[in-house]
């Protein structure tokens, strides 16, 4: 069976720039596939070009991209967002400002549900407050007549989780859900999202750069950097066994208790994601990495160090484990 | 279901403590009510002429009577119930102008501000080109082709008056179109329509209730002037800028029959704009919540 979401090579460009340089990944039914990375690396412009929603200006170009077996790439605006909301629904950045200001979080709610599935006003409302209880949201039906500004970022995020469940979507897409949240709300919406999941068998493509919320609830990891995907494994491997320089340096930058002993520096990678020149070859991190050798400023090898682990990397697969011996 | 909503009990009272709220709201709500009830609360028939009794003072004045509070013009007519139909005129053209322009300056705003590229740039043309039309000279130039009528009148205010609509429509538009509920809109699968309408557009309401006081204001004043000038509402209807017109061979006589127009528009246009003012502070405020 092919997967819910499968994108190959992906490159989305704005103008002269490059903004994703090949970024292929794949979402299974009823999987969490979490997509990490530093900022600026092209994480939430892969998530917009999955929508079809880049901003005016941008590219996008793929060898495949399909969803549920159908390719995506040449759908009509018209098609696409009948798709998006209905079986494919995002979940965007910001919390606190994505909520229209000037009308009811019921009259929001319902919107999504009467137009894609031409349900009555009676329909919609249950079902929205049917699903805020299920977010965790009390007294949902004082809650459907309030205004955005009456909620708290909590709730507020909330409300746009619910309303991306609205018409029970095959996956769903979250852009840092949890990332202007305190720890214990977010905590709660991150087992919320497991909870959903395993109740509806949703495929939910998360994006993030806290490794925390990684380890917690992805089956499978791919990391991002300068708008390309340079490693891919399930998360547990990934974490046991690193193979990209650039993961590994992600990792030491988390603090472990237990591990890491107090007053000992944490890991961190020098300088920032460069940006990309057109028609740049070779690994686009060896200027901060500390394996950069002559082979680097040429093609790079995709290496596999496992049966479903992919590293874009010319060290040879499995040297992390020579290294620490 | 049942759904409780909130009131908002604050903004009710932030604008009942504006002094300026309270005035012009009255003003406006007075004459409005008035004009409404005209045929129901004028003494006489606005249009009757009495030629026996001709400029007669106010009633509070030397030599007024009592049957005619305001007064006769100088064929006899009831000042007041001319007064009153005259609100009406007002109110009809402040009202009727504003909704034409709003609708279109809106419809243009919006577009250049969300389409931009392309479309902005025709857009701005349209606002740069009606800018440079003075409004007198196509009154004069349709009162000239058409002769002048109460119609004509609104149309040509509806149809020039839309440009600051047009140019706030457009700005806030901008700022609005990149904000993050407009993309969770289209990730929500929304049409362009419906982006339009419930995204953008309830969220600019606010400042085009702002302007279209200023334009009621502003259409009310160019009626006066233009009936004034005779390009507008044609007599005998009881337009004040036509009564301050018809009046001013008297005025040095009979200095009231220029005065009562001339007070009652003055009063009408302050209350518009008060309320306009009072508006932009009270919602200003609330749009940076």
């Amino acid at each position: 069976m092919s997967a819910l979401l499968d994108v190959r090579n992906l490159r989305v460009t704005f103008g002269g720039t490059a903004a994703v340089r090949g970024a292929s990944l794949t979402v299974e039914k009823g999987e969490t596939h979490c997509l990490v990375g530093e900022s600026g690396c092209g994480k939430s412009v892969t998530a917009l070009a999955l929508m079809g929603l880049l901003a005016r200006g941008g590219k996008r170009e793929a060898d495949a991209l399909s969803f549920a077996g159908q390719d995506i790439r040449n759908l009509g605006e018209r098609d696409m967002s009948r798709l998006r909301g209905d079986r494919m629904a995002m979940i965007v950045q910001e919390p606190m400002t994505s909520l229209n200001p000037a009308d009811t979080v019921g009259s929001q709610l319902t919107e999504v549900l009467r137009r894609h599935r031409g349900a009555s006003r009676a329909q919609a409302v249950d079902r929205a407050a049917e699903l805020l209880g299920r977010v965790g949201i009390t007294a949902p039906g004082l809650r459907l007549g309030q205004y955005p500004h009456q909620l708290s970022g909590g709730l507020r995020q909330r409300v746009m989780i619910a309303m991306a469940l609205m018409c029970d979507p095959e996956l769903l897409i979250a852009d840092e859900p949890t990332t202007a949240l305190d720890v214990t709300v977010q905590a709660q919406i991150l087992r919320l999202l497991a909870e959903l999941q395993a109740e509806f068998g949703l495929g939910i493509l998360l994006i993030t750069h806290d490794l925390g919320v990684v380890a917690r609830i992805a089956d499978r990891v791919s990391v991002m950097y300068a708008g390309e995907v340079v490693e891919s494994a399930p998360t547990a491997e990934l974490f046991a066994a690193p193979q990209h320089p650039y993961t590994r340096g992600l990792l030491t930058c988390v603090p472990v208790p237990g591990k890491v002993k107090r007053g000992e520096p944490l890991g961190s990678i020098p300088g920032v994601v460069p940006r990309i020149p057109p028609g740049f070859v070779g690994c686009s991190f060896r200027d901060r990495c500390a394996y950069a050798h002559a082979a680097c400023k040429h093609d790079i090898p995709r290496q596999h160090a496992g049966p479903d682990h992919e590293a874009l990397c010319t060290l040879p697969p499995g040297w992390t484990d020579r290294a620490a011996a | 279901m049942s759904v409780t909503v909130v009131p908002g009990t604050g903004a009710a009272r932030r604008l009942l403590r504006n002094i300026g709220f309270v005035v012009g709201a009255t003003i406006v709500g007075v004459t409005l009510i008035v004009a409404i009830l005209a045929p129901w609360i004028t003494p006489y028939d606005p249009f009757a002429v009495d030629l026996v009794h001709r400029l007669v003072p106010p009633s509070f004045m030397e030599d007024g009577t009592p049957a005619n509070f305001l007064g006769t013009d100088q064929l006899g007519r009831d000042y007041l119930s001319r007064l009153i139909y005259g609100a009406r005129i007002s109110m009809i053209i402040g009202i009727a102008t504003v909704i034409t322009s709003g609708i279109i300056g809106t419809t243009l705003g919006i577009l250049g501000g969300f389409y931009g590229g392309r479309m902005d740039d025709v857009v701005m043309f349209l606002i740069t080109a009606r800018l440079s039309i003075p409004v007198v000279l196509v009154a004069l130039a349709v009162a000239g082709l058409l002769g002048s009528s109460f119609i004509l009148v609104i149309l040509v205010l509806g149809l020039l008056l839309w440009d600051r609509f047009a140019v706030v429509a457009r700005s806030t538009t901008m700022q609005i179109r990149t904000l993050d509920y407009v993309s969770a809109a289209w990730c929500a699968g929304s049409s362009q329509a419906s982006v339009l309408l419930r995204e953008i557009l309830p969220n600019i309401a606010t400042h085009l209730a702002v302007v279209a006081t200023l334009e009621m204001a502003l259409a009310i004043l160019l009626e006066a002037a233009l009936s004034f000038l005779g390009l507008g509402v044609p007599a005998p209807l009881p337009s004040w800028g036509l009564m301050i017109a018809e009046a001013k061979e008297y005025m040095f006589f009979t200095p009231w029959v220029i005065l009562v127009p001339g007070i009652a528009l003055f009063v009408l246009v302050l209350g518009v704009n008060l309320l306009g003012d009072a508006l932009r502070d009270l919602l200003g405020t609330d749009l940076n919540r």
